[in-house]
């Protein structure tokens, strides 16, 4: 019987662990490090986008890049912008962040994209293992192979051994196993996957078939599959997963060892202890079967090992015969039931008035590792330990970050709403600001403005002269004011004289023109020096004007600038706090159908656990009372024993004392009957002769 | 006993039976409820994305625009503690990095530490940085630089050479 029922445990538990593996398997993949590295950076806002990246950041960073992207393909020479370099790059690494922000179908378009688009074939084909990975992700093998099919000659070295396992466990999941076989043997001594492909390859091979082959390969991964915390774990998990394999195909000597190499404080040691106490069950060994589930029955209180290892122990002393320990051991049992039922019952309390919840949307829940198990602490949080079976599921892993996510978002936009509320109160403060004094500054500006064009065009007049004079010598033009007095006076003099010819003498004349001559040699001797002054000046005019012109420039980008910073505005916010409030109510109607999903399931597991305590609870209960019967016939059986040999003992004593007297009557069931009356029945002769003594 | 048992493990498949039914009687359910939660993943993307451009825009207009970035080229060993920037001798940032920052900047990313608007011209930026090596030994410097504003936006990468107690700046 006992052999029957371990082996439905350990097939049971083999399955759930074998469901488990591969889940943590898939979980524990090195991370293809793809598109998300710097290289030499060329943009610092890929810089930036990556920045956030490394941080897990991941609306900052596609937001980012996808800011980057839509404005490096508007512009009209891309090869220009720095950007151009990271651009390709930059199209994967969205890809990547939006597969890590479980946004599947945008990182699925995205990849098919590519796929579709007219690019090198090494690009398609990376394209391609991404998409599969996608598919894979979400449990769609048959469009994760043919994903994979796409890829035509090589993938890039850099993801190629990625490409392979992801190849080899999409056949395993769709029962291929010769085929992932061969691709996990070629990947053998891959570094970046040491471990992983070992014990793929030695499920492949059991799965195949190929029992020896795979226990071998899965042997030496249990013996050594590294260092460091992952590693270890993969080891414990191969010894374990062997372990229960043996003991399933009724190796009990052998499936023990592999019990004994998971380490005593491993997260598998509970199970291993348990598997280890039932190969010894398993093979008769009650009492050796007692020391690991002795050892597992004082570890935490809420493991379904522990528990079961609380009945097991009182099971084994009842096989030992040892039916009072036993008792004992199966009221410790019942106490710690009831203890965790009425654990279970508050926990399921608590989650149904919404303390769970309300600890995932804490600010803790991105911050402390294992949040999920030390929100457990909280005063009046659910015993958070019973869901962590749960928890290692897939779906519940992908329902407690999509609610986080949401939750995020929320925060997120309700930080937007307020900041917009800010937005508009720097606005109407500039307006109030600006609104008042802009025109009159641009009456001012109008007035300046007409003035500055008036020198200007005084400045080209001045230079159109300055460059004629160049061509035409006309050093009149360039006499200064005196001078020119001088030779207007000179003219006015000739004109005074031709009016009144009386008033000419030859001495005038003569001292008129000498007069003239002076001046036109003074003009004449003087022009080259006055003509370069001239051209000197008009430079440093020039350098005035420039100055001028920088100064209007910046007054005109100022005046816009301050037309910019409170106009136009309006429509995009009003559009934008639309968005926000549209998107809250789609957020908090997908928190609470998600976080009801996630309720549900807890409240489910929690009262499986109960329902199964409590049936735990009527077995103990049973079990002690049978346990009680069986010690009491134990002892009156005991005690029927000793009186019968005390009764023998006498017979003896008599015999020896009165040999020979007669012959004992036969018994017809052939045992030798009493001859004398039982002790008690008698009068002590001793006592009488004291007694007769006495009198 | 044995019964005790075969009841109990009967239960144990029994319960796990029902939680996978539990769970693929609503499989359409998540699957319909994940898309929708993807669907608004991208709508909340797509408008921090244009919040982001208003923000700029409204906050540090093109021609005031100067922004500082900080980055560790070369510097796996080296683990930054804190920067303090000063920009026209007022300090206008003292970060002090987290675990994460640490690795992000290690791995090749780029901080955005101070986004500032200035007047065109030349602006005084002195930069502090502390740090240690993986040996435990302290590293601290201080450098400065003179930020050209032009018309454009001005962007100015801080270079911490964390080893070399030495800080370059780059100009973009």
């Amino acid at each position: 019987m006992l052999p029957r029922l371990a082996c439905a445990i350990a097939g049971v538990t083999l399955s759930a662990l074998t469901s488990l593996h591969s889940v943590s398997v898939q979980a524990n993949v090195p991370v293809d490090p793809g598109a998300l590295h710097a290289g030499d950076l060329n943009d610092l806002f890929f810089g930036e986008a990556l920045f956030n990246a490394y941080q897990d950041n991941h609306v900052d960073a596609i937001a980012a890049l996808d800011t980057e992207l839509k404005q490096h393909r508007l512009l009209d020479d891309p090869e220009l912008d720095p950007f151009s370099v990271h651009f390709g790059q930059a199209e994967f690494a969205v890809g990547d962040l939006e597969l890590s922000y479980r946004m599947h179908r945008e990182a699925g378009r995205a990849m098919e994209q590519v796929l579709q688009g007219n690019v090198a074939q090494p690009i398609k084909n990376e394209a391609a293992y991404r998409l599969a990975k996608i598919h894979y992700q979400k449990q769609q093998f048959a469009n994760a192979l043919h994903a994979l099919e796409l890829i035509q000659g090589r993938v890039p070295e850099r993801v190629r051994p990625q490409e392979q396992f992801l190849r080899a466990r999409v056949y395993m999941q769709l029962g291929r196993f010769e085929e992932a076989v061969a691709l996990l043997e070629d990947l053998r001594g891959e570094k970046s996957l040491q471990g992983f492909v070992e014990y793929n390859l030695g499920i492949a091979l059991l799965k195949a078939g190929e029992t020896e082959k795979g226990v071998l390969v899965l042997d030496g991964l249990g013996r050594k599959a590294g260092s460091g915390n992952a590693k270890q774990a993969l080891q414990d998990k191969t010894n374990l997963l062997l372990g229960n394999q043996l003991m399933k195909a009724e190796e009990y000597d052998r499936a023990r060892s592999y019990f004994d190499r998971v380490q005593l404080s491993g997260p598998f040691s509970d199970q291993a202890l348990l598997g280890a106490g039932w190969v010894e069950a398993n093979a008769g060994r009650y009492d050796r079967a007692l020391v690991p589930w002795q050892m597992l029955k004082e570890r935490r209180s809420t493991d379904a090992a522990v528990h079961e290892a609380m009945l097991a122990v009182p099971y084994a002393y009842g096989k030992l015969d040892v039916h009072s320990t036993a008792a004992v051991n199966y009221g410790q049992a019942l106490d710690l039931f009831g203890e965790q039922v009425d654990v279970l019952s508050h926990s399921i309390t608590s989650i149904r008035e919404g303390k769970l919840l309300e600890a995932l949307r804490r600010k803790e829940a991105s911050q402390v590792k294992n949040w999920v198990v030390e929100l457990r602490k909280l005063p009046g949080a659910p015993e958070t330990h019973y869901l962590l079976g749960l928890m290692a599921s897939n779906d519940y892993q992908e329902f407690l970050r999509n609610y986080q996510d949401l939750n995020n978002l929320f925060e997120r936009n309700q930080d937007w709403l307020q900041s917009l509320d800010a937005f508009e109160e720097i606005i109407a403060l500039r307006r109030s600001y600006y609104e008042p004094i802009l025109p009159g500054l641009d009456v001012a500006f109008r007035q300046v403005d007409a003035r500055i064009k008036m020198r200007l065009e005084q400045r080209q007049r001045l230079a159109a002269r300055i460059d004629n004079l160049l061509v035409n010598r006309r050093p009149e033009l360039l006499a200064k004011s005196d001078e020119t007095e001088a030779r207007l006076i000179l003219e006015q003099v000739r004109e005074i004289l031709a009016y009144n010819p009386n008033l000419t003498s030859e001495e005038t004349e003569d001292r008129i023109a000498r007069l003239e001559g002076v001046l036109k040699f003074r003009l004449s001797r003087e022009f080259d020096d006055r003509l370069t002054t001239a051209y000197k000046n008009l430079q440093e005019l020039d350098g005035v004007i420039a100055t001028l012109q920088e100064t209007y420039q910046r007054y005109v980008r100022t005046r816009q600038a301050a037309t910019h910073s409170y106009e136009g505005y309006t429509d995009q916010i009003t559009s934008l706090r639309g968005g926000l409030n549209r998107a809250q109510d789609r957020i908090d109607q997908l928190m609470a159908q998600q976080g009801r999903m996630l309720e549900q399931l807890a409240v489910h597991e929690l009262d499986q656990r109960r329902a199964q305590l409590e049936s735990y609870q009527i077995k103990a209960r049973f079990a002690l009372a049978d346990s009680y019967d069986r010690a009491n016939e134990l002892q009156e059986q005991r005690e029927d024993e000793r009186k019968v040999e005390a009764y023998q003992r006498q017979v003896e004593q008599l015999q020896n004392a009165q040999p020979q007297s007669s012959e004992p009557a036969v018994n017809p069931d052939g045992e030798a009957l009493p001859t004398d009356n039982p002790p008690e029945l008698e009068a002590p002769e001793s006592d009488s002769g004291e007694g007769g003594n006495d009198a | 006993m044995s019964r005790v048992l075969i009841t109990l493990v009967a239960t144990l498949m029994l319960s796990l039976s029902v939680l996978v039914n539990a769970q693929n009687v609503s499989r359409e359910e998540i699957r319909g409820l994940d898309e929708q939660i993807q669907d608004v993943k991208k709508d909340v993307i797509s408008l921090t994305s244009e919040l982001n451009r208003l923000e700029e825009k409204l906050l540090f207009p093109s021609n005031t625009q100067v922004a500082l970035f900080v980055s560790l080229p070369n510097s796996q060993e080296f683990s930054l503690e804190s920067v303090e920037v000063k920009l026209n001798n007022q300090v206008v940032a003292h970060h002090l990095y987290t675990y994460r920052e640490i690795e992000a900047l290690q791995q090749g990313g780029v901080q955005r530490i101070h986004t500032a608007n200035v007047q065109t011209g030349a602006h005084p930026l002195e930069v502090t940085y502390f740090g240690k090596s993986k040996s435990g030994k302290e590293y601290r410097a201080t450098a400065t630089h003179s930020v050209e504003k032009a018309v454009g936006p001005k962007f100015v990468e801080i270079q911490v050479a964390g080893n070399q107690s030495a800080i370059n700046f780059k100009d973009w």
